[in-house]
């Protein structure tokens, strides 16, 4: 294994995130803040609470898998994408790097980006109610796995798109759809019954789930699930790339 | 001597099914310059692509300081500097992180003091600290061969350094090519100038239609397909040709004033000692003699021509 370039890559990703701290961290604070005033604030106060908790800390599990997934998804996919667009994807091609060493600095740096990002959404709803965290070694496993699998496919993505069309699109089409219909803002059993049945084919609603179990204690379907669900993710990337190691997809002509 | 980079029957079809390059077999000699002649097209970049290991090869091999680029592809990549063809730099970045990332790639540890080295010999150390969209294109270009050789290359590939690039800039840039030689670094580069291979290359090789049609030492070929022609200037125009001068090459121009004579260095006897006596003997008064060879160009040209008959 070549570390010293997988460290390489790794603190030239972070470097870029750190280099703008405005873009990187600030504007996924300041949307959630808008989530809570908008949900939290004005719908809350309709709601209450949702199987006993308050409406307030009940969607902030779910608004941190939302700006994870968003930001593992586009953090990646841009992280691999810039080389390929400006044109220096020459010098990572022709180091003596593997593609597994490519994808752990690119994976793991948005991985670890998606992850301060949920820290620092964590730390800023503490601001706004009261969050127990019933199994914090859960929730963190929880983050990280889900933010390494989603940076998995966003890496995927960009080493996929031709153009930043293509780049927009997977994300916009796919991912924010399955995250807002993911039980981000409401639990399935608020849903009738033939919905919750649909809801419940939504593979990130388990993500969700899991992820507010291990706030409150409370899950809309089995934590296992719950677990196979992190795992079929992490296995679907980790195979996708495995194929692209094989055949150099998109990278070797 | 092991040759440091041994090409065997390579070729590269393309998926397209565009055909880059047929047979190539090829040694370059650790320490040379080789330049790769061709026009646009030639296969002369995907050649380097398949070396460096951005292109993956159809058929053959290539082995560099003996190891194949494909299975063994970690130790023959270390050993390489690739400069490219276009200007592709991260613009916000500043020159010394950007050389220090190209370096990391390599899995070297970091080596400040080397590559400020490396900055220096390029002219570049005042501008350590720039961001890249600060620099002119000539200096981009210094970077870009400061990358490559972040890592200690044994071998530097410049594809086409200088396509695009005033006369100045040329020159300089063959500078920074013969230092690095005289440092041992093996350099092939490819060039559509055929001035450019003349004044820069140990070895030339012509590649057209991704056929390697010839490699040979550059003086070599210049004197194997080499012609001269010279020019006898007259004091007195002459009318015609006298007979004991009219032979096989030579011919009067125009305004009576100059006897050129073709000559080919091939031949045991070039003629000229006959030619001369022959003036003498018709009492030409002769005013000034000049010789000039056939540019690689002309060879170039030839060689073309003669693929093509």
């Amino acid at each position: 294994m070549n570390w010293q370039a997988v460290r390489t890559i790794f603190n030239h990703e972070m470097a870029r995130f750190w280099r703008t701290p405005w873009e990187s961290l600030a504007s996924p604070v300041v949307s959630t803040v808008l989530y809570f005033v908008v949900f939290g604030a004005a719908i809350g106060g309709r709601i209450q609470s949702v199987e006993g908790i308050s409406y307030g800390a009940f969607i902030v599990p779910g608004l941190i898998m939302l700006t994870v997934l968003q930001q593992s998804i586009s953090n990646a996919s841009s992280g691999i994408f810039f080389p390929k667009f400006i044109g220096t994807m020459y010098e990572i091609l022709a180091a003596p790097v593997s593609f597994i060493e490519i994808v752990l600095g690119y994976v793991g740096a948005a991985a670890l980006k998606s992850t301060i990002i949920a820290a620092v959404i964590y730390l800023t709803a503490l601001f706004f109610v009261d969050l127990p965290m019933l199994h914090p070694f859960w929730a963190l496993g929880f983050l990280v796995l889900t933010a390494f699998s989603f940076s998995l496919f966003g890496f995927l993505i960009g080493i996929w798109a031709k153009d930043w069309q293509q780049l927009q699109f997977i994300p916009l089409m796919v991912i924010t759809p399955l995250v807002f219909l993911g039980g981000a803002f409401y639990s399935a059993s608020m849903l009738p019954p033939f919905w919750e049945g649909v809801a419940k084919l939504n593979p990130v609603l388990y993500l969700v789930s899991g992820f507010r179990w291990s706030f409150f204690g409370q899950a809309d379907v089995p934590v296992a699930a719950s677990l196979i669900a992190v795992a079929i993710f992490l296995c679907l990337g980790l195979g996708a790339v495995w194929f692209i190691f094989r055949t150099g997809w998109r990278l070797r002509s | 001597m092991q040759p440091i980079i041994e090409v065997r029957d390579l070729s590269k079809t393309y998926a397209s099914g565009t055909v880059a390059l047929t047979d190539v077999t090829l040694d370059i000699h650790q320490g040379e310059i080789l330049a790769l002649l061709g026009p646009n097209g030639a296969g002369k970049t995907t050649f380097i692509s398949i070396t460096c290991g951005l292109v993956t090869p159809t058929g053959g091999s290539v082995r560099v300081g003996g190891h194949d680029v494909v299975r063994d592809y970690r130790a023959a990549r270390s050993l390489i500097g690739l400069v490219p063809q276009e200007i592709s730099v991260e613009m916000f970045e500043t020159v010394i992180n950007t050389i220090r990332f190209s370096r990391g790639l390599y899995g070297k540890a970091p080596d400040d003091a080397y590559l400020e080295g490396v900055l220096k010999s390029l002219a570049l150390y005042d501008k350590r600290d720039a961001k890249l969209m600060e620099l002119s294109g000539g200096m981009k270009r210094r970077v870009l061969i400061a990358k490559a050789l972040s890592h200690g290359p044994k071998v530097l590939f410049l594809d086409e350094p200088t396509a695009g690039v005033d006369v100045n800039l040329r020159r300089e840039m063959w500078g920074v090519v013969r230092r690095l030689r005289e440092e041992g670094v093996t350099v092939i580069l490819t060039t559509h100038y055929l001035e450019e291979a003349e004044e820069m290359a140990d070895r030339i090789g012509v590649i057209d239609k991704g056929r390697l049609m010839l490699v040979r030492d550059k003086t070599e070929l210049m004197h194997e397909f080499g012609h001269k022609r010279l020019t006898v200037e007259l004091t007195e125009p002459l009318t015609a040709l006298p007979a004991a001068l009219a032979d096989e090459g030579v011919a009067l121009s125009e305004d009576g004033m100059h006897v050129s004579y073709d000559y080919d260095t091939r031949a045991d006897r070039s003629g000229i000692a006959r030619l001369l006596a022959g003036f003498a003997a018709e009492g030409v008064a002769v005013r000034d003699l000049s010789t000039e060879q056939s540019s690689l160009e002309d060879v170039f040209l030839r060689l073309v021509e003669e693929e093509r008959a």
